[in-house]
């Protein structure tokens, strides 16, 4: 498929460039490369001490509860956001050089991956000072954070094809991300919180809240996932992720004359 | 002489759907698209170590064309040959990403040419002297003026040499002595064989001194194709 062929040809662009753009974000800043830790973390506290202290929340071990669905939320708000104005912010690349567009795309997510890569590491930090058990049933984390890849891909395509179209889309995707966050249980547990059967609803209905849920069951009770929903996500986002990558390369050729 | 470019029958036209604001999805949604001809069945082969001009006026397809050849875009109907041959479109403000060092955007740039990695760094050195940016090649491309930018692009395109170069308005790039400087190079680069190259200019004065033939589009047409004085010579008395 050709989409592959790109991947391999593209690679070291992909690399090279998340590096790049990696490097220049702490550049000119005093404490430089420490905000990869410090920004989810000091996310973190300020949620965890909203929920615990003004809302009075009482749960084991919730500031990680609340860092693992930030993690996930961080990475899917992030590259939604980015691929609605992706191809207009590269427009000086793209009206003057080949490049398939997904290329921009897997950059940006290869950015925000590394930083979520940086969370895994602090939430596995956080488990171990909390003598939480590392077991095997951890690993569950990892079909869901592909799941997360996928769909952020998937979704991330039809924003970034649309955005070229459609001028003020940042608005309403943010109003929709705005809406999704309360509905992906962030910072409360969607399970409990929310009545039966409404919740397994949710959850079912919602894919981000299942990525979150899964990841928390893995990382906090060593939990399998809930296969069914799991699943048919997983192919749901797939087909969404060909059909995206389908339409980018059908309209490629108009993007540059639109913007 | 082999063929270099061949560019068979070609039709481009853009269809300039106009970005539309969620609000006025619902209605009429025929009337934001217009179609607009560029390339009206555009004919023309190009021969290796051959430079050849492009004239025309504003609006005629030029950018279009080297566009079109540079892969970019697409054409619409008819065929665009180049042979295998790596091909580079420089033109003012090259695309770089303005929040990378001048550094990196070179090593990005030679990796979206299609160069290796290795061959970019071996050159790195080379085309920092070019440039003449110095101590700036650290800083991000967005503090550059527009001929620090220039000069970067230029330098990266002469010294990272494709088969094929297409340059669209850039020599004159920053100031009297630089300029003298790229149009040297220029020559220089155009005196290898088996280098094409295809330019679109303004200045008849460049034209005549680089070119041996020379392509008039007129409307997205051929007008004339030939020798370089009998061309411009057409073009003058027919007012361009």
């Amino acid at each position: 498929m050709r989409f592959f062929r790109d991947l391999k040809k593209y690679r070291r662009y992909i690399t090279y460039s998340a590096g790049a753009v990696l490097k220049s974000e702490v550049a000119g800043s005093y404490l430089s490369w420490a905000w990869w830790v410090l920004d989810p973390l000091l996310f973190m506290l300020v949620y965890t001490f909203v929920a615990q202290v003004v809302f009075r929340t009482q749960m084991e071990h919730f500031p990680i509860f609340v860092f693992i669905g930030l993690m996930v939320w961080s990475f899917f708000e992030k590259d939604l956001v980015q691929s609605v104005s992706l191809l207009r912010a590269n427009r000086g690349i793209i009206t003057r050089i080949y490049l398939p567009k997904q290329v921009l795309l897997l950059q940006r997510m290869a950015v925000n991956g590394f930083k979520l890569l940086i969370s895994l590491g602090l939430i596995l930090g956080m488990l171990a000072v909390s003598r939480v058990p590392f077991t095997w049933g951890m690993l569950w984390a990892l079909p869901h954070l592909a799941l997360l890849l996928l769909l952020t891909f998937a979704a991330g395509s039809w924003c970034l094809h649309l955005g070229v179209f459609i001028e003020d889309l940042q608005n309403v995707i943010s109003v929709l991300l705005k809406l999704l966050f309360y509905f992906s249980g962030v910072f409360y547990d969607i399970a409990t919180m929310v009545p039966a059967p409404w919740n397994r609803l949710l959850m079912a209905a919602n894919p981000v809240a299942l990525v979150m849920a899964g990841c928390r069951g893995a990382l906090l009770r060593g939990a399998g996932p809930d296969w069914g929903p799991l699943l048919l996500w997983t192919g749901a986002a797939l087909l969404a992720a060909w059909l995206g990558t389908w339409m980018i390369y059908r309209y490629e050729n108009s993007y540059g004359k639109v913007i | 002489m082999a063929l270099s470019i061949e560019v068979k029958d070609v039709h481009l036209s853009y269809r300039t759907i106009n970005p539309v604001s969620a609000k006025s999805l619902g209605r009429g949604a025929g009337k934001r698209s217009s179609r607009f001809e560029a390339l009206r069945g555009v004919s023309f082969q190009v021969e290796e170590g051959e430079i050849l001009g492009v004239v025309g006026r504003n609006g005629s397809g030029k950018s279009t064309l080297l566009r079109t050849i540079a892969g970019i875009f697409s054409p619409d109907s008819g065929s665009i040959e180049t042979f295998g041959r790596s091909v580079s479109l420089l033109a003012i403000g090259v695309g770089f990403q303005p929040r990378l060092t001048g550094r990196d955007n070179i090593i990005l740039s030679g990796l979206l040419l299609g160069f290796g990695e290795e061959e970019i760094r071996a050159r790195m050195e080379e085309i920092i002297d070019f440039s003449e940016l110095g101590p700036f090649i650290d800083r991000p491309v967005k503090t550059y003026s527009s001929g620090m930018y220039s000069k970067l692009a230029f330098a990266i395109t002469v010294t990272l040499e494709t088969d094929i170069i297409l340059i669209d308005e850039v020599l004159s790039v920053g100031d009297a002595r630089f300029n003298k400087k790229s149009f040297a190079r220029m020559k220089e680069l155009i005196g290898g064989a088996d280098r094409t190259v295809l330019m679109v200019s303004h200045a008849a004065g460049t034209i005549r001194q680089l070119c041996s033939r020379v392509l008039w589009l007129d409307q997205g047409r051929v007008r004339m194709v030939g020798e370089t004085e009998e061309v411009l010579r057409a073009y003058g008395e027919a007012g361009g």
